[in-house]
Formats: C-alpha cells, structure tokens, sequence
C-alpha cells in the first residue's frame, strides 16, 4: 500500500471516529489503534477474572444462603465478563490462549485492586460498593468508545456492574444497622479499601502516559483525576448515610469548587502493587497458572473427542 | 409425622447443599471459563433448590427456626447427606464423576417427587427437574469426552468413578423416616430407582468407553448423620460466620 493509500485510510478512520461512529474488526484500523486496544480489552478481560478470586474466596464461608447465592452469582457475572471481553478482543486478531499467556508470564497487566486480601465479610461488601463503584466510573464513558464490539460488550457490564454495586451497599448497610461488632468491621473494610479504589481511578492525569491518544479515540472521554474527584464526591455522602467514616482527615466539602478536597494518595504503595509486590500478587497470579495448567488435560481430553466426532460423523457421510 | 417429613426433607437438601458447597469451592479454578460459569450455575440452582426445602423445613417445624439455622447451625451428626456429595474436589475428573454419578440419581429422585402427595414437593420437583435435566446432560457429556477424550483422561476420569462408585449404594437407602413418608405417599421409595439408575449410568459408562466397575462393598452412613472425615472441614468453612457471631444478621 503505499503512503497515500494508507494517510487516505487513516483519514477515513479518523473521520469516523470524529462522527462517532464505531470502528468495526473488519474496518481499516491504524496498527496503534488495534494494538492499544488488545492491551486495554485484555487487560479488561484479565481484572474480571483475576477479580473472582479475592471474592471467590468468600463463597465458601458467605453467612447466609441469600448471600451466598448472591455472591456465586455475581463471582459468576466476573467470568461472563471476561468470557465476552476476551472475545472482543480476539475480533481484533489475537487467541484467547495468547492473552492468558500475556496474563500468565506478567507481561499483561490487570487492575492492581485485585491485589489486596479479602479477610473479613465486610470486604465483600466493600468491594462491590468502591471497587465496583470506581469501575462503572471507569467504564460507563466506555459504553460509547469508538471500537464497537469493546462498547457493545461494555454496555451489558455496566449493567451488572451496577446491579453489583448496590449489592455490596446493600450489605455494608446490613452491617452498619446491625451490632456493633458489624459495624467496626464494616469500618475496618472501608479503612482498608478507601485509598485502593481511588488508585483505582488510575495516576494522576500529569504521570498518566496514555490518556491524550485514549482521550482521541474516545477510550478515555475524561482524565484519571477527573473520574477519581466523581468517585469521591459521590462516595463519601454514601459513607454519610452508612455512619462510617472515610479515613481521610484532609476530606472536606468545599463550597468554592462544588467538590471534596481530599488527601495525598500514597503513589509510592500503587506503584509497588502495580510492580508486582503487592499483598496478593504472587498467589494471584499462581492460582491462576495453577488453574490453567491443571485443566491442560481437560482441555486437551475434549479437542481430541471433538475430532473424534467429527471424524466419525465424516465417515457416516461416506 | 412432621418429624419424619422434616427429616426427610433434610435427607433431600442436604444432598443440594453440600454438593453445591463443593462445587461452589471451584468458582475461579475451572479449566476454562466455560466450564467455570457451568459449575458455578449448578452450584447456584442446588442451592436454589436448598432454600425451597429448608424455607418449607422451617415453616413446618414447631420450633422458630429459619433456612439459615438449618443450613449452618446444625452439628455434623445432623446432617443427613449421602456421602457421595461430600467427597472433595480432588480434581476435575473426580468433580464430573461425583456430579454425574449424582445427577442421574436426582433426575429420578425428580422425576418421582412430582408424584408427592405433598404439593409443595411436587412444585419444587416440578421446578428442580429442569435444572437437574440440565446438570445431568452437562455431567454425562463431560464423561463422554473425558473417557472417549485422550489416553490420560481417560485413566483418570475411570480411576474417579471407580473410587467413587463405592458411595452409590447408598443413594437407594432409605431410614427409618424414609420409610414412614413413603407409606404416606409423600417421600419417593428410592429402592426401587436402583435398577434403572445403574442401567441409565452403565449405558453412558460404556458410550463413553469407560469400564463398570465391579464392587462387592459400598459404603454408607450418611443418611444416618455419619459422615467421611471431609465432612467437618466442609462445614469448617460453611459455617464459619454463623458460629464464630452468633445471631447476627447479615
């Protein structure tokens, strides 16, 4: 193709993303474009699932069968996710096994949250109720990104993401009426998973290196700081109505701005997480290779009777 | 009467119960995502099923009790499951086995129910034989790639359901309780499911190239409250909440 042929692509391709219009997997994309987005789907793809195991860890132990219920349902909704956004991602010319092995040997990446311990009841709640809640923040903008299959499978995420949310409210509110025993750990969750989530919400918007090109291709419609300042002003009433307390002393109303002025978020820990020491990395990630390499044989076992079948079903023919 | 019903109705959710605790373990552990969200779906539809029989366990007993109380606060000698569903995830070969070897059991358990005399059994059995018709097209598929799959699954799929047949005897127990629901044309008369159980579980044995095992000796005891030694780790973990705070609500 020469360079006139692909700068002609390329202004078609730019002309529709300005239009809104979705980009499709069989439409002209430039290969930054199709690259940043395996890394961000995947990297998607790769939270839902590695995101099952901190509340996984609960289904055994869950205090009553509603809640059980409730929790392997949603554990179940992760799976889902990751099931639809790994085939998102494949539309754009990778394997679902290549994006495990990404996962696998650390080359990929997956939300850093992921890496804390769940140790008590409450901190499912918390999850659904921050992390769940800093995720829509994160996500909702992506219902109209510019990729099709990304912002078709976002808006069924979005929906039970939000379905998720109001299920981990519903349980840190069961614990903030219920004895005082409840209530310190549904404080002790907070204090635990507060400053996590807003890392969540990404760096901030001057060591963010992706934004401006995301910001263009409409990834991204608003920066890290802009979402995480959302996050706060509409969590913190939240905690208001629980009776528990967001443990940052810096946190104020301010009349000026309309927002929360907040503390110094400790990048130095996020950075150490994003790295690979955080408290749960290591077993993370093993138990997902573990999972992997235990089911080869499952897998390998329903290859080789497909082919059977299907040789078999030629031979019928003949 | 409402004694032996009770009973009888523990016999039957409990066997939800733990095999859906145990499947409940694997959610996140799957050998692929697929399999993942199919065994976390049964696990949730036998735990569906528990709630029915316990919410009705509890509107029938005298006592103030709730589907909670009997799910988590019973003693281990309370518990009246076979100990087929108890047996632990020892990999996904004994997980298929142990499914499969049940669900052929509860698609007749099923099947039968709808015959109660007792009308909230007939709607549960109404609404549970779907669930379980799916459970048992998804085990028995299961065994039929794994033997007829690759020379490994196939030794391990057949060393599970040879360590595992030794439980399903006692599927076609019935006690003392059982036996005075059955006459009462409530409770299902799990003896005569035996023949053709075995006969429905041999014919996919054999689709699937697998051997039938040859025992003389099964086990039992669950029925009558006495567990394997997987049983109290079991209910280590399930009831973990309800005993270390007692009488909250969550």
């Amino acid at each position: 193709m020469s360079e006139k042929e692909v700068k002609n692509l390329e202004e078609i391709f730019e002309a529709k993303i300005a239009r809104d219009e979705k980009i499709e997997p069989k439409d002209w994309m430039p290969e930054k474009y199709r690259k940043t987005h395996i890394r961000q789907m995947s990297q998607h793809a790769h939270s839902e699932i590695v995101g099952m195991l901190p509340e996984g860890n609960w289904i055994s132990r869950a205090p009553s069968l509603r809640r059980k219920v409730a929790l392997l349902a949603k554990v179940q909704d992760e799976a889902g996710h990751g099931l639809y956004l790994y085939s998102a991602t494949e539309t754009l010319g990778i394997s679902r096994d290549e994006l495990y092995e990404q996962l696998h040997s650390g080359k990929a990446k997956y939300s850093s949250i992921f890496n804390y311990p769940t140790i008590t009841w409450a901190d499912i709640g918390a999850i659904g109720w921050l992390v769940d809640g800093a995720a829509i923040i994160n996500q909702v903008p992506l219902c109209s990104t510019s990729f099709g299959p990304y912002a078709r499978a976002m808006v069924r995420v979005c929906k039970e993401e939000s379905f998720h949310q109001r299920q981990g409210y519903e349980i840190m509110l069961t614990l903030c009426n219920g004895t005082e025993e409840q209530k310190q750990m549904a404080q002790d969750a907070l204090n635990r998973w507060w400053w996590p989530s807003l890392m969540m919400l990404g760096p901030t918007d001057d060591a963010s290196t992706h934004t401006e090109q995301s910001m263009k291709w409409k990834l991204k419609r608003k920066t890290n700081d802009e979402l995480r300042q959302q996050f706060i002003d509409q969590t913190v009433p939240q905690a208001d109505i629980l009776g528990i307390t967001v443990p940052d002393e810096d946190l104020k109303w301010n009349e000026e701005t309309g927002h929360y002025d907040f503390g110094e978020i400790n990048w130095d820990e996020f950075w150490q997480v994003v790295k690979g020491h955080g408290p749960c990395n290591k077993e993370r990630l093993q138990t997902r290779v573990n999972a992997w390499e235990n089911g080869e044989w499952v897998r390998d076992a329903a290859l080789a009777y497909a082919e059977k079948q299907s040789e078999r079903k030629v031979k019928q023919a003949i | 009467m409402n004694n032996n019903f009770i009973k009888y109705l523990y016999g039957i959710a409990d066997n939800s119960l733990i095999l859906g605790q145990r499947l409940g373990e694997l959610t996140g552990h799957a050998p692929s995502l697929e399999v993942d969200i199919a065994l976390t779906n049964i696990s949730l539809d036998l735990f569906g099923q528990v709630r029915s029989y316990f919410q009705y366990a509890a509107q029938l007993s005298e006592d103030d009790i709730t589907e909670d109380d009997l799910a988590f606060l019973r003693t281990e000698r309370e518990y009246l499951n076979v100990l087929l569903v108890e047996q632990p995830n020892t990999d996904f070969a004994y997980t298929i086995a142990r499914q499969f070897l049940f669900d052929h059991f509860h698609m007749l358990l099923m099947t039968e129910m709808q015959k109660s005399k007792d009308e909230t059994l007939v709607a549960i059995a109404k609404k549970s034989i779907k669930e379980v018709s799916y459970h048992k097209r998804f085990s028995s598929d299961w065994i039929k790639r794994l033997g007829d799959g690759t020379e490994e699954s196939k030794q391990r799929i057949q060393k599970a359901v040879n360590d595992l047949w030794r439980f399903t005897d006692e599927l076609f127990h019935t006690t003392e309780a059982d036996e005075a629901m059955i006459k009462e044309g409530i409770a299902v008369d799990v003896k005569m499911l035996k023949d053709v159980y075995y006969k429905n579980v041999n014919e996919v044995l054999e689709t699937a190239t697998l051997e039938v095992p040859e025992l003389k000796y099964f086990q039992k005891g669950g029925k009558e409250g006495i567990h394997s030694e997987h049983m109290g780790f079991l209910l280590n973990d399930m009831q973990y909440m309800q005993r270390t705070y007692p009488g909250m609500k969550w």
